[in-house]
């Protein structure tokens, strides 16, 4: 691979004229809704570990005794941090559903030969989706 | 012979990062940082939300989760700042920052998992 | 009066400015034209100073890409009716070095192309009298889709990867490259995977997946990107684990 790409090496001369090429604009993501959804989806990974954090809090209060446990969960329902959570449920939802939206481009399931369809292979992940969802639900609320 | 670099590994957390964070955390996040603090569901005991953690099958699979998570994180916001930012010139000072908070994130979570009573 | 629109062209004339400027040109909008209609009635009627490429004006060649509105199209598969009622803006295509007016440079592109040798490459070559190389439907299938690429370049148009980075290999040539890489008659993935694995090759996408949203051909060479990624992965998992394998 050259190390300057074919623009870069141009040397510009009467019989070569000067090339237009603008500089990409810091505000490039704004130009196209396709872009804008693309930087959010990328953004959505802080708020997956916010939640780690918010996660780890969580445990290390639950080790710390039930006085503990009870001051995380005082700490959880003020204004600020339930605003954070909401914003971040929001994010991490769109997380979920983009990364499922790809999952099926990138994967090519093949089942005797053919070719799973991607609505399927979507599917099937919306499915892990919900049952992983309902177990974690049983085994924290219930049991 | 491919050039060893470490990116496919890099890779190979975030999507796993990306898999395990798209199932676990939108319920995790629902039950407890919005359906308990809002009063929905009635807060697990104490007794029982210690025994549930305490497993090790629940220690495993929450550090996994953490883990991967936190590489997923790592992964993607450096992109996020070469690209969106164009802050590619200082990618040194960008990797050690995101894959170092990673690792720091997850040896933190191994220590608290280990740490459970 | 019969119908008419508006196209609004970026000109480019080096020897006289040094930034593009719009010039507007009133065009018939007939029920069956497309914008590559309209830029050749400029072309022929208006404006005989307009540059730009063309050639097979149904879609095959990919000479004619251009952005119309901000998307990169083909101009001769965009009707001017859909964009009415106008004024329709017809820019050169994003991301490459504008020679002039419409005319983009397209050196770099060609070069990333050769660079994943796309032809296919034999460990072992068959003797003419043992016949041809066999493929099943199958096997033609799972790389078929790659081969209908017609190099026409919306993909790095709307790849944001490769106008922050002109380094970036880009869409099409990985896209080329699996072509190969998955047909039965190709003995060559090792050689291209040095290539596509360095950091300005497959790992510098970031799967936004604009380039398979405007590709003509639903080639899909994000989908081509990502599964190579994985295939990339394993490979280099293999030659970190197992001492002395080749990957």
């Amino acid at each position: 691979m050259t190390e300057r790409s074919a623009a870069e090496r141009s040397v510009y001369s009467p019989y070569h004229p000067r090339w237009y090429r603008p500089r990409m604009s810091t505000y490039w993501w704004l130009k196209r809704w396709a872009y804008v959804l693309f930087i959010l989806r990328e953004l959505s990974s802080v708020f997956v570990a916010w939640f780690v954090v918010y996660l780890l809090l969580l445990v290390r209060a639950v080790s710390q005794g039930e006085g503990s446990y009870q001051e995380f969960l005082d700490w959880s329902s003020g204004a600020g941090v339930l605003v954070l959570n909401v914003v971040s449920f929001a994010f991490v939802v769109l997380h979920a559903v983009t990364w499922f939206k790809a999952a099926p481009q990138a994967m090519v399931v093949r089942i005797g030969g053919q070719r799973v369809a991607p609505a399927l292979v979507a599917a099937a992940h919306y499915a892990a989706w919900a049952a992983a969802s309902a177990l974690l639900t049983w085994v924290v609320l219930g049991g | 012979m491919a050039k060893r670099t470490l990116e496919p590994v890099l890779w190979m957390l975030f999507s796993a990062g990306g898999v395990a964070a798209a199932l676990l955390v939108p319920v995790l996040l629902v039950i407890f940082g919005l359906a308990v603090p809002l009063g929905l569901v009635s807060a697990p005991d104490h007794g029982h939300l210690l025994a549930v953690i305490g497993h090790p099958v629940s220690r495993l699979v929450l550090f996994g989760l953490c883990w991967l998570s936190l590489f997923h994180w790592a992964h993607r916001f450096r992109y996020t700042l070469y690209d969106g930012l164009q802050m590619k010139q200082v990618h040194e000072l960008i990797n050690t920052f995101c894959y170092g908070c990673a690792i720091l994130g997850t040896a933190a979570a191994a220590y608290l998992l280990w740490q459970v009573p | 009066m019969a119908d008419q629109i508006t196209l609004r062209v970026a000109r480019y004339r080096p020897e006289e400015e040094a930034e593009p400027v719009f010039q507007d040109y009133e065009v018939p909008c007939r029920d069956d034209w497309v914008v590559l209609d309209g830029l050749n009635y400029v072309k022929d009627r208006l404006d005989g100073t307009l540059s730009y490429r063309w050639s097979c004006r149904m879609g095959i060649c990919g000479s004619c890409g251009m952005n119309v509105n901000g998307e990169p199209t083909l101009t001769c598969a965009s009707f001017l009716k859909e964009h009415a009622p106008g004024p329709i803006r017809v820019e050169p295509l994003t991301n490459f070095p504008v020679v002039r007016d419409l005319v983009v440079e397209i050196g770099d592109f060609i070069e990333k192309l050769t660079s994943v040798k796309p032809w296919l490459i034999r460990k072992v070559e068959v003797p003419l009298e043992e016949g041809e190389y066999l493929q099943t439907p199958d096997e033609l299938s799972s790389y078929k889709q790659f081969s209908m690429c017609i190099n026409c370049m919306l993909c790095y148009a709307a790849c944001p990867v490769y106008g922050l980075d002109p380094k970036f290999i880009g869409p099409a040539a990985i896209a080329l490259a699996q072509r190969y890489n998955e047909d039965s008659r190709d003995q060559g993935a090792a050689e291209r995977l040095d290539i596509l694995s360095s950091h300005e090759g497959i790992w510098g996408c970031t799967f936004v997946g604009e380039c398979t949203e405007v590709c003509p051909k639903h080639v899909d060479p994000a989908g081509a990107i990502q599964r190579y990624k994985l295939t990339a992965a394993v490979e280099n998992l293999k030659s970190l684990l197992v001492p002395g394998s080749r990957p």
